[in-house]
């Protein structure tokens, strides 16, 4: 790979698009959801709005089979090591979204049970904000996450 | 199931979590037949009896196994299935796992699962993993905003969840609101019925894996859904039903609208008819799982469909009538057999009896105003703020301090769709609660899961937990 300073050469630019491009065809989300968010994802992959139209109707159970991980909810101080962990256990690369208010910033529980912000814990690449979001936020946010993956380098 | 081995106390017990009372298996006196349910139920005072059910004991077990074993348990050692069976050694039960990060658990119920062989010998559920410390953050929300932070306690049913906290607020408030608030607040809360039965539908049929009802059943709900936002803005957790009536009227074409509901719902329910009631592999995956008697729904506290699928009619719309309720027509759907099937066809009938009071609300919707005319309550109407000062000044301390509830307590229930959904409120005067405490019926559904999963296979507890419909915002707040 090309250094940081130089610009990508026809090879490594062209191969870069394309492995992006098979990256957002296929984005696999694992299920983590906690709250009222999960019931909207669940909409989101649904009859209705068919996630299956960007290639992701495949919610893994499995963290190990999924790139993309959808917060969608609440996250509790007791919850947050489960989430971590879960985090941990994808392969790279991988990316989150924040999907509502509670897992963006805790919403309106500013209290003692709630992690203020789900990227206290992990690393998020969209946030998506609505309390809930409909499945239309969640899909835009989905759409933002794969602009950004076709616009970045392949390696982080 | 038909004759459930017998009950093998092993030596990995917890002391203390014998069973007084009952005679060792293999003795004259011991019924080998018996159930734990059964074992449970001679004696239900007893701590050392219930600790079979409740106590930490799971935990106690898995930490006085052998390291190798708990390695292989906690996952750290990953080896051949065969060997871990060999490592284990004692060859009663092994304890395992499942969620709070599980697909098939709807949320985030976490449930240690005792097993011996494939049979589960006793169940603990674990909660908090989605505490949200929503009964305390009610203390410092005025009774104006309290509706904002329930509605987001039980998220499978936000009108039931704002009734009941707006009902509770106006009996201390000695209000009630007009005819038309409370025929909204019943179209409102029987749509979200079906809606939330809708949602258990689909989610049922995937966890036994009937994919397609899960496609079905979003069918149908967007439409409820669409109507919602209609109506109120929001697809989910609306802060519509307040205390002293509703947020907004109606809108202008809701007629059609429900009829359109009215028209489209009974044929998707009677697709689903056709799709399970006589499937076979869906009957095999139902029919006499996860069974719970009635005695034992009253032990431990089980409400709604659950009951009624047991074979008790107890409705809190009957038993204590609210927002007119007792002047609908409708049926309590009742079961018999207290199984996961006979859930699901309680469930199916509750839809159409609540389309029906819909139907009934829809066509007998009083004229007049839609929230009280206590001015205390109710915020003075928007084209007054322009010409009013007074009106200006009302509503601003309305909103940043809002009203005084006069001191007293009180608790109001409502039938969710998942059962008696309870709010209990205490008010020292003030403008916000002192105490806001919430009988949540999922949190008993799931205390009462050990039973239901007790003797059965592993397979079996999937239909069992998605047949008791828990919804964790409600067991955890």
């Amino acid at each position: 790979m090309a250094g940081p300073a130089s610009p990508p050469g026809f090879l490594t630019a062209t191969l870069q698009k394309a492995v992006n491009w098979a990256r957002t065809r296929s984005m696999w989300p694992a299920t983590f959801g906690l709250a009222c968010c999960a019931i909207e994802m669940m909409a989101t992959g649904a009859s209705h709005h068919d996630l299956g139209r960007f290639g992701m109707e495949v919610f893994r159970a499995s963290p190990r089979q999924a790139d993309l991980m959808i917060v969608a909810g609440r996250v509790s101080q007791k919850m947050a090591p489960v989430l971590r962990q879960v985090y941990d256990q994808m392969p790279d690369p991988k990316w989150v979204i924040s999907m509502g208010a509670c897992a963006s910033t805790g919403g309106m529980f500013n209290n003692y049970a709630l992690v203020q912000g789900v990227d206290q814990v992990v690393p998020v690449d969209v946030y998506v904000p609505g309390c809930p979001p409909g499945p239309q936020s969640l899909m835009h946010g989905i759409l933002t996450l794969h602009d950004k993956i076709r616009s970045g380098e392949i390696v982080r | 199931m038909s004759n459930p081995p017998d009950i093998v106390t092993g030596e990995t017990e917890a002391p203390g979590l014998g069973i007084p009372g009952a005679a060792p298996p293999g003795t004259p006196g011991d019924d080998a037949r018996r159930r734990t349910h059964d074992l449970w139920l001679t004696g239900t005072e007893s701590p050392g009896e219930m600790g079979r059910f409740t106590s930490e004991g799971a935990q106690e077990m898995l930490a006085e196994e052998a390291p190798p074993v708990l390695a292989a348990q906690m996952g750290s050692l990953v080896g051949d299935d065969y060997a871990v069976a060999v490592v284990s050694g004692t060859g009663d039960t092994q304890i395992i796992n499942m969620g709070p990060q599980h697909p098939a658990t709807h949320g985030v119920l976490r449930l240690h699962l005792e097993l011996e062989g494939e049979t589960i010998r006793r169940a603990k559920p674990i909660i908090g993993y989605l505490h949200t410390g929503m009964e305390k953050t009610a203390e410092a929300l005025t009774y104006v905003q309290g509706a904002t932070n329930v509605t987001r306690m039980d998220y499978m049913s936000p009108f039931f969840n704002e009734l009941c906290f707006s009902l509770a607020v106006e009996r201390l408030l000695g209000i009630e609101a007009p005819p038309r608030a409370q025929a909204i607040r019943v179209l409102m809360t029987e749509l979200n019925r079906v809606a939330s039965h809708l949602l258990w539908i689909a989610t049922q049929g995937l966890d036994v894996g009937a994919l397609s009802m899960m496609l079905y059943g979003w069918r149908e709900r967007e439409l409820l859904l669409a109507f919602f936002e209609k109506v109120t803005g929001l697809r989910m957790n609306h802060d519509y039903i307040r205390p002293g009536g509703v947020a907004a009227d109606l809108p202008d074409g809701w007629e059609d609208d429900v009829a359109a509901i009215l028209d489209e719902v009974p044929r998707g329910l009677a697709d689903y008819v056709a799709l399970l009631d006589a499937n076979p592999i869906f009957k095999q995956r139902t029919v006499g799982v996860g069974v719970i008697t009635p005695e034992e729904c009253r032990a431990f506290g089980v409400t709604g469909p659950i009951l009624r699928a047991a074979g008790v009619a107890w409705d809190t719309r009957r038993a204590f009538p609210y927002s007119g309720i007792e002047r609908y027509e409708f049926e309590i759907p009742v079961g018999g057999a207290g199984d996961t099937f006979d859930r699901y066809r309680v469930r199916l009938e509750e839809m159409r009896q609540s389309l029906r009071i819909v139907e009934q609300a829809a066509a007998a919707m009083p004229r007049g105003d839609y929230r009280s005319d206590d001015l205390k309550v109710t915020p003075p109407p928007r084209a007054r703020l322009d010409q009013s000062m007074e009106a200006l000044i009302h509503h601003f301390k309305l909103f940043t301090e809002g009203f005084k509830v006069p001191p007293g307590e009180t608790y109001q229930a409502v039938e969710s769709p998942r059962g008696e959904l309870g709010m209990y409120l205490v008010s020292r005067g003030g403008a916000k609660p002192w105490r806001l405490h919430v009988r949540g019926p999922s949190f008993a559904h799931v205390q009462a899961l050990p039973v239901m999963l007790a003797d059965s296979l592993v397979a079996d507890t999937v239909a069992t937990v998605a047949s008791a419909d828990p919804v964790l915002g409600d067991v955890d707040r």
